[in-house]
């Protein structure tokens, strides 16, 4: 059903929250998401000539290395890019089959890959790029949000998260309910001050982004300090011309 | 976006079927229709196999088109069910408009007639609404999309129908009026449409995609992969700016110009010599409006181009 459900009052919204400050880009998440949707019950994911000149595949998560700010400002921000389950998500609303779907009691966006005709309209929707289209099987793919690892009664409790959040080695992703205001997830986010990506499309996203925090300032090294001790400076300035014969 | 051929081809043939049906179906609900003419059951065959050529071809875009029929479903939420639940609609009107022309009841086929063009113009409109409804998409994101579609529907339907009724042996000028008069409308849409795009952008960009602005400029360090993907192959393409300017000027000439100037000159000489500038004038338009269709395509820039280096959209 493409109409967005409307959620009961004790339904979840599960998501992400990724924390863009403790991210180092080791693309774990990405491979792990890869793994899990391709080695366990979901479908293959598309791997075209994998070793060869042109590899070409479908992966749910993709990361992203961005330049901010220049000089004291400036750093290196890796960015996770993958669906962010939005509550005003326009690929449920724009999908003609009804393969594409919001559930109302998580709030997790799915394909229905057994009903879906690869027309590709969801994945014009999404501002994110979060949909692909498998070529092999001619159906889009997307997060799932390890629907299939979470509800699994028979893994550890504590491995029933998202495989992305399991595998990170920097801990920079974390799973819960945002919908619960005393969920884990969603105390970080209010501490943190978590983020939407280009909320002024209106998608609404649940998926919450932490923001890099401030740097403390770094102070400039001063010029021309006096030399400490007896001359030291102009010792040195002898030594280079010295070696520079 | 790239331009998918079996969609640019859709878009344009059966937007011309269903723009002759409007013609047909308003004409005869005006009483301008001969009892079984020749000219509205010719048009009619025409409209009908232009129809469901297009949408032939669109199933080709589809990954899995022996599941379409679950396309017509959706039609509470998605414009692109709409589509397909009034593209089949008006068959229907169609079919019936066809039966009492040929039988010479032309009270109902007016009444039929309106029906049919009621249909076929809601098929455009909900052709339309797919790309205007894309908020990710500014070129297709705004008020021009909707007039453009229907605009070209008209006009490229009034070419066509010239040439049914020159075919038919009805030898009347004011069709041939009424026809550039719509390509010149469409042109006058169409140009005012590529002043837009090429003074707007998107209101999104790197900083709000990645909403790292508040340390300052944000740029793209390394893409998360080296190879190519789905998303830079279908959202990525992109036509150089010079290379979509010949393509506009191509686009005038052909599409609007070359027509426009065939309908004068049929107007001005003999019925034979007539009869083979409005069947160049058809073609012309239909060719402007398949280059004019393949750059709504490649001019779209997708808001997910933000992540992958473009600076804005």
């Amino acid at each position: 059903m493409t109409d967005l459900p409307r959620p009961a009052a004790d339904a979840k919204k599960l998501g992400l929250v990724i924390d863009l400050d403790v991210c180092v880009g080791c693309h774990a998440c990405a491979v792990a998401c890869k793994e899990w949707n391709t080695g366990s019950i979901s479908a293959p994911l598309t791997d075209r000539d994998p070793y060869g000149a042109e590899p070409d595949g479908v992966w749910f998560n993709r990361i992203h290395s961005f330049e901010v700010g220049i000089g004291d400002d400036g750093r290196t921000v890796y960015f996770p890019r993958s669906c962010l389950h939005c509550e005003a998500a326009a690929c449920v609303t724009v999908c003609p089959t009804g393969a594409s779907y919001k559930r109302a009691e998580d709030g997790v966006v799915l394909v229905n890959p057994d009903t879906c005709i690869g027309c590709k309209l969801c994945s014009w929707a999404c501002p994110y790029g979060a949909r692909e289209f498998d070529e092999d099987d001619g159906v889009m793919k997307k997060c799932t949000l390890c629907v299939d690892r979470i509800y699994d009664a028979t893994l550890p409790e504590a491995e029933r998260i998202p495989a992305c959040v399991a595998v990170c080695p920097a801990h920079a992703r974390h799973f819960g309910d945002l919908g619960d205001p005393d969920s884990a997830v969603s105390r970080l986010v209010a501490e943190r001050g978590g983020y939407d990506p280009m909320p002024e499309l209106g998608y609404s996203p649940t998926n919450k982004y932490l923001p890099p925090r401030p740097r403390p300032g770094v102070a400039a090294p001063a010029e021309d300090e006096p030399p400490a001790g007896f001359g030291l400076r102009a010792l040195e300035r002898w030594a280079d011309r010295l070696f520079a014969r | 976006m790239h331009p998918a051929k079996s969609i640019v081809f859709f878009t344009v043939v059966s937007g011309a079927g269903y723009g002759l049906l409007v013609l047909l179906g308003v004409g005869a609900g005006g009483g301008l229709l001969a009892p079984r003419s020749a000219a509205g059951l010719t048009g009619l065959a025409t409209a009908l196999a232009l129809v469901s050529l297009g949408l032939l071809s669109s199933m080709f875009h589809l990954g899995h088109p022996g599941r379409a029929w679950r396309a017509l479903t959706q039609w509470r939420s998605s414009w692109l069910s709409r589509e397909g639940v009034a593209s089949l609609a008006t068959y229907v009107p169609a079919a019936g408009f066809g039966i009492c022309v040929y039988g010479g009841a032309m009270r109902w086929a007016g009444v039929f007639g309106v029906a049919m063009a009621l249909f076929a113009a809601t098929t455009v409109v909900c052709t339309a609404m797919i790309y205007r409804s894309l908020k990710p998409v500014h070129q297709w994101h705004n008020r021009f999309v909707l007039p453009i579609y229907l605009m070209f529907a008209l006009s490229l339907g009034a070419l066509w129908l010239v040439m049914v009724l020159r075919l038919s042996g009805a030898h009347a000028t004011p069709p041939l009026y009424l026809a550039g008069a719509a390509v010149l409308a469409t042109a006058a849409l169409k140009l005012r449409y590529w002043s837009f795009v090429d003074a707007t952008a998107g209101v999104p960009s790197p900083e709000s995609a990645t909403g790292l602005g508040r340390f300052g400029a944000v740029r793209l360090f390394e893409a998360p992969h080296t190879g190519s993907n789905y998303l830079m192959k279908e959202m990525g393409f992109a036509i150089a700016r010079r290379h979509a300017g010949m393509l506009r000027r191509l686009v005038v000439v052909v599409g609007f110009s070359t027509p426009v100037i065939l309908l004068a000159l049929a107007a001005a000489t003999s019925d034979r010599m007539a009869l083979v500038f409005v069947i160049l004038a058809a073609l012309a338009g239909t060719i402007g409006a398949l280059i004019e269709r393949w750059l709504f395509f490649a001019e779209a820039r997708h808001s997910v181009t933000l992540y992958y280096g473009a600076s804005r959209t």
